[in-house]
């Protein structure tokens, strides 16, 4: 082995590495840089990092002013949380009945959700809004999490049967033997064996719905119901020429989400290299 | 293997939740979708609402612009953000690489970010009045090729699409990264018995291995770029600016069914285009799944 690794091609393997990370790091740097200096700072000397003589915090003060940013947050964690909550549990149950039984229309009913892992759900929002609005759920975050709901089943039905398949058959017939119901059988013995799975479900579920920016716009608008990705876009429409304002609101919505990122991405990344490529 | 009663209802009381709410705010919502697109607030019209889309000289340069956007938005993606992707997956699973976490982790960052963030961000950056762009390739002594990116006809999607590949890298990155490290230690080992290394193990050896990883990503990127919106939304808003020459599918059916300063919103229309997008994507997804999935030799280790 220790004749495969040459110095050169080392050192090239690094420098492009190095430029290539540099290339995605300095947009977010500068951001987070600027938004904590003063507005004379911010255009005299972008790339400078901030100084006592140029630190300034006026940005966040006028957000934390002007918008509600802690309701945004609020509003978003809930329908975050709530449709995680409900994609793992109905996901895992609808995975559990499919690898688990065989009865008539397993296959059919499995390629019938796996459909949705292709035909984006955005594509029904005409009719989504209609029966949302049929429903007077329109402006609740209800709807979000419905749709959200909907759109992160189909990959973790897909994800989750695959795993729950390897659960050892030895222990839920010793289960059954000992008088556990089907259903403590998958609540006691399966479901805490694919705790891992679960986790990587878990965050490949979060990152699009904090993110998205379509639904909220079209569903929940309302001042109340807004979700930080849409409060953001909001509030930098209005504040565009206030460059302290428009850097702080966007370091506010970076900064949680990179913080989540750091804790979770051993789990996305080992997510992705055990299931990805099945 | 579960025994056999009269009936199970454990299995429909598992399948139930799921099945439902997949069925109601998904599946049914997508065909009333299309069955929307057949009608006019008088009534069912037939194919009419194809017909002004395509046939309505107002309608249909707006469509064949948008979808002639479109394609040139996937190809940037396809030539810039899948070969970058394989090339950084290729250099991070290279044997007994230092500090390969660490660069995973930096070059992932930018896919997690929302595209409200991602769209400020650069339109900040790109922006003559905050120079920094301009600086920065001052510095390089390249000035002259500063241009104002966003705003002009010529440069505008072609820049958002590079915007969108700095974006998603990550999961091509990612994807092929995972590919090559499932191919086993022994058929490298062999590779390099035949004196096979460096490059062209790369070409000969993992290419080949590492193509249906290939083929998910194009049709992944090809679904996400025929979807798109948010991105075009925050950096030029509904009129997808400078005059439309941004405009792709996503928002077109945004401003067509909700309407944007004068013109009113039109769910009918919405609906004709959400289907012509539905008959896009179907295509793509049947292309990738009989023509190209079933072509690609798959290797059992």
């Amino acid at each position: 082995m220790a004749a495969r690794s040459h110095p050169g091609r080392t050192f090239a393997a690094h420098a492009i590495l190095i430029a290539y990370t540099l290339i995605a790091l300095f947009p977010v740097w500068v951001i987070v840089i600027n938004s904590v200096k003063s507005r004379r700072a911010i255009f005299g000397a972008p790339l400078a990092v901030p100084t006592p003589e140029t630190w300034d915090l006026v940005g966040y003060t006028t957000v934390l002013e002007n918008g509600d940013f802690f309701g945004y947050f609020q509003n978003s964690l809930i329908v975050t949380v709530a449709s995680i909550f409900f994609v793992l549990l109905f996901g895992a149950m609808a995975a559990f009945a499919l690898s688990e039984y065989r009865f008539r229309g397993n296959t059919l009913t499995g390629l019938y959700l796996a459909l949705g892992i292709m035909i984006p759900i955005r594509l029904g929002t005409v009719a989504i809004l209609q029966g949302m609005v049929a429903a007077g759920l329109v402006n609740t975050l209800t709807a979000l999490i419905l749709v959200y709901t909907a759109q992160g089943l189909p990959l973790a039905v897909f994800i989750l049967s695959e795993f729950m398949r390897n659960v050892s058959d030895d222990l839920k017939n010793a289960g059954r033997m000992d008088g556990l119901s089907e259903y403590a059988i998958f609540f006691r013995l399966v479901l805490p064996l694919v705790r891992p799975a679960m986790a990587t479900v878990a965050v490949f579920t979060m990152i699009p719905i904090w993110n998205d920016l379509w639904f909220p716009l079209i569903l929940a608008p309302s001042e109340a119901t807004k979700t930080i990705t849409l409060g953001s876009q909001v509030f930098i429409g209005q504040f565009v020429t206030n460059w302290n304002a428009v850097l702080a609101a966007l370091s506010l919505a970076i900064v949680p989400v990179l913080i989540l990122y750091l804790i979770f991405s051993r789990q996305l990344i080992r997510g992705i290299t055990a299931g990805a490529v099945k | 293997m579960a025994a056999r009663r009269a009936t199970r209802w454990h299995i429909a009381v598992f399948l139930a939740p799921a099945v439902l709410v997949y069925t109601a705010v998904m599946i049914l919502p997508l065909f009333g979708t299309l069955n929307l697109s057949l009608y006019r607030a008088e009534g069912f019209v037939g194919l009419a609402n194809f017909r002004t889309l395509f046939g309505d000289p107002h309608w249909s340069e707006q469509f064949w612009n948008a979808l002639r956007n479109n394609v040139w938005f996937f190809i940037i993606h396809m030539l810039v953000q899948n070969p970058i992707g394989i090339l950084l997956a290729a250099l991070l699973s290279s044997p007994r690489l230092r500090l390969a976490a660490f660069y995973r982790t930096a070059i992932f960052i930018p896919t997690i970010l929302s595209f409200v963030i991602v769209g400020f961000v650069w339109k900040l950056i790109l922006s003559p009045i905050w120079g920094i762009a301009p600086s920065m390739l001052q510095a390089v002594g390249l000035k002259f090729l500063f241009q104002p990116f966003l705003g002009q006809e010529e440069t505008a999607l072609t820049t958002l699409a590079l915007i969108s590949v700095w974006q998603f890298v990550g999961i091509p990155m990612m994807l092929i990264y995972a590919a090559l490290l499932s191919i086993p230690d022994e058929v490298l080992e062999a590779a390099e018995m035949d004196g096979i290394t460096g490059w062209s193990r790369f070409w000969k050896v993992q290419l080949p291995l590492i193509l249906p990883a290939i083929g998910i990503i194009s049709i992944l990127t090809f679904v996400g770029n025929f979807n798109a919106f948010d991105l075009i939304y925050v950096a030029q808003g509904a009129l997808a600016g400078p005059n439309f020459a941004t405009d792709i599918l996503g928002t077109f059916l945004y401003r067509t069914f909700f309407g944007f300063q004068l013109q009113l919103g039109d769910p009918n229309m919405g609906a004709a285009i959400a289907t012509a997008m539905f008959l896009i994507i179907l295509a793509g997804v049947c292309v990738y799944l009989f023509a190209i999935q079933t072509r690609l030799r798959r290797y059992q280790f």
